[in-house]
């Protein structure tokens, strides 16, 4: 067998068929694939995962906020106008 | 020729009312008696969503004078919110941040929990939304 060193991550993650000598020797045995798999792991790579939790964004609470905002005044005028019923 | 001396008279007589009245008009209308007195000694208090609330016991009397207040606030509120562009909800509760805010040391409000509380010197517990 021969020992493939690898000094940086690979060009592209192949999502087709992989040919050639490489695939030939990993093809005789898992071992192989698992030895590939872990020195590109260590090699570097910045490994990002994707947050368990869903990003929510609350629209409902800020439009109800800025419809408060938009209206304080002319309540506030309101309130002053009709001083007998508040 | 004397009808149309009267007529034009009258007519500058009814605009000179209508415009005095209009002046008039925004001079406040204060409290009932009764409401003044209900609300200083904690009977009712200001709700978050801008209607009057029975804090204690409820008594015929006080609930009728209530439910007068609160139709009279829910047509202002439906008035202006239309004009506003805004639901009748949302001015409501503004109008509720902005009536807790103004109420006077010894009198009751609704706390964010729903809780009644009694207005002190310090600012009254309002929701995050309020301005």
């Amino acid at each position: 067998m021969i020992v493939a060193k690898l000094t940086s991550c690979a060009r592209r993650a192949h999502k087709g068929p992989v040919r050639g000598f490489m695939a030939r020797e990993m093809g005789k045995s898992g071992a192989g694939v698992m030895l590939l798999a872990g020195t590109l792991a260590l090699g570097g790579c910045i490994t990002v995962n994707a947050p368990a939790e869903p990003i929510v964004i609350e629209l409902n609470i800020n439009i109800t906020q800025e419809v408060i905002y938009r209206l304080a005044e002319d309540a506030g005028n309101t309130i002053e106008e009709n001083a007998d019923i508040f | 020729m004397m009808t149309k001396t009267i007529r034009r008279m009258a007519l500058g007589a009814a605009l000179a009312a209508m415009t005095l009245g209009g002046l008039a008009a925004p001079a406040q209308a204060q409290r009932d008696p009764a409401y003044a007195a209900a609300r200083a000694e904690g009977k009712v208090g200001e709700k978050m969503d801008g209607y009057l609330g029975i804090v204690g016991a409820a008594t015929p009397a006080l609930q009728a004078m209530v439910d007068d207040i609160n139709i009279r606030r829910r047509a202002v509120y439906a008035e202006r919110a239309q004009a506003e562009g805004a639901t009748l909800e949302e001015y409501a509760l503004t109008a509720g941040c902005l009536a807790i805010a103004r109420t006077e040391v010894g009198e009751k409000y609704q706390a964010p929990d729903g809780s009644w509380q009694t207005r002190t010197s310090a600012p009254p517990l309002r929701h995050s939304r309020c301005p």
